[in-house]
């Protein structure tokens, strides 16, 4: 215990030299968030200068190994660290899909080799990574990709076509499920490779949505060579890796369902719409469906609280996670249509300073893809009912 | 206090499942339903509840319980919802005695919470006047009498009334609410069983009351009440809990083995689909009934967060039971069945101190709009 102490007390110091005044400031928009990379794009000068000072101590990624540059903390170390960030309001100082969703597989099917080439630049925000997963014909069905690499003795050649890549045309090296195989079943020979994506014959393009812009890209590749040291795992084996990936990226996207302003749906409709003489809104009907969203809320929000408390208890999450991606979606969905209910047709506004260029539009419609994205809804309620409540299949 | 049972919290638990599954189970509610014992109960069963010190669980050590809080109440509760137990339990130490404790005068904690600790009596709560739980319709029913009160109205849905020794009666007078403790010998009682089978009667009051009867104005009126009400509402969402995952597992059970179209009809996804978003809303319900059983322990504010806990249970014990009925088909729909129980019992627990939407409107009102 006293060690922690140490720690805090030392930990407590080191932030207080050394986090920039500016990075003390709540994060407005997607532009402060620091995602590092070869070419890092910036709100701020001293984001990069924030990151490179965490970095050194290998506290943007302060529980992996000081062996792979990481900060080498124990949990409750790395909570301490969290609690003085949060103390003085410091920023995440890197945020990228190295720290959350490569890193971990690495450290867990990487051979060493592989994790000392990549994992200190993953630490130092050095690489910025993408996801090359779904495809035109796999989406859902990701076992179905078609995306192929011929097998050409010290490398392979790989063609083939990604969608739906998060912000490949910014990041620097991609982690790709690639077929090697296709004699046997669907999710056999699949292989997970990683590679530059300034090699020659990749190519991407960005995807408008809905929404407006997106984060979004179509990746090609065109006779790209990929050395075999870069094949993480046995080589048609990569299934194992990308459903470990995956359970990763759908806690990380069943977290915004969690976000929300400071007032309650119900308290932005009364003073919008007004109340009766009791202080009920007068938008009756409205009123019963908000109460029930804010209800599921509550409840949601309980229900993260529990299982986090029994991960701490070690008691095991399994497949049951997978009702945090649907139903944080679904609740994140009636969010944003209820939202347009509360805030009337102001809501609609796609641009304009009065609209604040029709940030509410863009988020209700973007709110949709995240039923879609990391496995639908209705993927996770097949999970659900097959792995846990193990009914057959058709 | 954190969201997961510590190791004492499971032993309880699994206790009382098997004590519960053996000897107070869904077969001993349907020979209770078939043929009622005349005292409304199994005394035996509940001698045998009573030894185990569950009904002093949540009484204070002062008054002759184990002090061991609301959660583990709670977790007995959730255990008798599973098993269809019959017993004066929700009566007597869910209602009652939290009535009691929490706005009984010192005197009538100190002859009253023993005697139920001890399951020495069967006491019950009398509140409700009309069709519907509503707490401001209550009329005026109180007026001074010399040193004493005279009292006259008739409360309906008291449950287990005719075996009650005694009655909590809250009633209102011109200064507010006012309370009082009521034996058996000076009231009527007409007897009558609900959905469920359970008994729930009539009790009609019209006698004077000594000074000593009087309960703690102050405190009920300073929100004594509803709090005593909100947890036995955290209550009755456990019980809600227990015969909705209940009904959730038979349910779960018939569709791995019902073959239809030469198929069993659990691989259907039509009904995957709606099975699997019951389960993730089963999730949801464990979690927010342990939070308010946490909350009462850990004597937080419970406004608000008690009729969301008993909302949500309302909303999904219905949608349990309902699509209990449905996926079992044609066979859901006979007496012969268990699942039929389930949905009758639900209802009724829902309906006893406020339904869904009574409680989503206070919810509401609680939240600020």
């Amino acid at each position: 215990m006293s060690d922690l102490n140490t720690f805090r007390t030392e930990a407590r110091a080191w932030l207080e030299a050394n986090c920039p005044e500016s990075m003390r400031v709540p994060i407005r928009s997607f532009e402060d968030i620091y995602n590092g990379g070869r070419n890092p794009e910036m709100s701020h000068p001293d984001q990069k200068v924030w990151c490179d000072r965490m970095a050194e101590r290998g506290w943007t990624v302060p529980e992996w190994p000081k062996a792979y540059g990481g900060g080498g903390l124990n949990k409750e170390e790395a909570k301490v660290l969290r609690e003085e960030m949060a103390r003085i309001g410091a920023r995440p100082a890197l945020d990228s899909f190295g720290i959350s969703m490569l890193g971990p597989a690495l450290l867990k099917f990487g051979n060493e080799e592989q994790k000392l080439e990549h994992l200190p630049p993953i630490v130092r925000g050095e690489i910025r990574w993408c996801q090359g997963y779904s495809e035109p014909n796999a989406g859902s069905d990701l076992a179905s990709l078609a995306t192929r690499a011929e097998d050409k003795g010290d490398h392979y050649i790989v063609n083939g076509q990604k969608i739906w890549t998060s912000y490949a045309n910014k990041a620097d090296w991609i982690f790709c499920l690639v077929r090697t195989d296709n004699t046997g079943s669907k999710h056999e020979g699949i292989s997970f490779v990683l590679f530059d994506m300034a090699t020659p014959g990749v190519t991407t393009r960005p995807i408008k949505l809905i929404s407006g812009s997106s984060p979004f890209c179509e990746t090609f590749f065109d006779d790209v060579p990929v050395l075999k040291k870069n094949l993480v795992g046995e080589e048609g084996k990569g299934w194992t890796i990308a459903k470990y990936l995956l359970t990763h990226e759908r806690e990380m996207i069943s977290s915004f369902g969690a976000a929300g302003g400071k007032k309650t749906l119900g308290q932005r409709a009364a003073e919008n719409m007004g109340t009766d003489a009791s202080g009920r809104l007068r938008a009756g009907t409205l009123r019963s469906v908000i109460a029930q969203y804010q209800l599921d809320t509550l409840a949601f929000a309980a229900t993260m609280e529990k299982v986090t408390a029994e991960a701490k208890a070690g008691q095991g999450l399994g497949p049951a996670s997978s009702i945090f991606k649907y139903y944080g979606t679904e609740l994140n969905k009636r969010r944003n249509e209820l939202l347009l209910s509360v805030e009337g047709e102001s809501a609609l506004g796609w641009s304009g300073e009065e609209y604040n260029e029709g940030e509410i539009a863009r988020a209700w419609l973007r709110s949709k893809g995240n039923s879609i994205e990391g496995g639908t809804s209705e993927v996770q309620l097949n999970i659900v009912a097959k792995r846990v409540l193990g009914l057959p299949d058709a | 206090m954190t969201l997961v049972l510590n190791e004492e919290e499971i032993m309880l638990r699994d206790s009382a499942a098997g004590f519960l599954t053996e000897t107070a189970n869904v077969e001993a509610f349907r020979k209770h339903r078939d043929n009622p014992p005349t005292a409304g109960f199994d005394k035996a069963l509940w001698g045998s509840i009573a030894e185990m010190g569950w009904c002093g669980i949540a009484i204070d050590e002062a008054h002759g319980g184990l002090g061991y809080g609301f959660t583990g109440l709670g977790l007995i509760i959730e255990q008798m919802g599973k098993n269809l137990t019959v017993s004066p339990f929700n009566s007597t130490v869910l209602m009652a005695s939290t009535a009691i404790a929490q706005f009984g005068t010192e005197a009538q904690k100190q002859e009253w919470l023993p005697k139920i600790a001890a399951g020495d009596v069967v006491m019950s709560l009398a509140i409700q006047e009309g069709s519907h739980f509503d707490l401001d319709s209550l009329s005026t029913s109180v007026s001074m009498q010399g040193d004493g009160f005279a009292l006259k109205v008739e409360k309906r849905q008291v449950l287990d009334a005719i075996s009650a020794d005694a009655f909590v009666v809250v009633a209102k007078d011109a200064s507010g609410y006012q309370a009082f403790i009521v034996t058996a010998d000076q009231v009527s009682v007409r007897n009558q069983s609900m959905v469920d089978a359970l008994s729930s009667g009539t009790v009609v009051i019209d006698t004077r009351l000594t000074a000593e009867a009087q309960m703690d104005a102050d405190s009920l009126n300073n929100g004594g009440l509803e709090r005593a009400l909100d947890m036995m509402n955290i209550g009755l969402a456990a019980e809600l809990l227990g015969v909705s995952t209940e009904a959730f597992e038979l349910t779960v059970g018939y569709l791995r083995e019902r073959k239809q179209f030469g198929k069993v009809i659990g691989s259907f996804q039509g009904l995957q689909h709606r099975a699997a978003d019951l389960f993730a809303e089963l999730e949801l319900c464990k979690a927010i009934v342990l939070k308010g059983l946490r909350a009462v322990d850990a004597g937080e504010d419970l406004s608000g967060l008690a009729s969301a806990v008993k909302a949500k249970l309302a909303q999904i014990s219905q949608r349990a039971t309902n699509e209990g009925i449905q996926m079992h088909g044609g066979i859901g729909m006979t007496d012969e069945y268990n699942i039929g129980f389930f949905i009758k019992r639900a209802r009724v627990l829902e309906h006893t101190l406020g339904d869904f939407h009574y409680h989503l409107d206070r919810y509401a009102v609680q939240g600020g709009f």
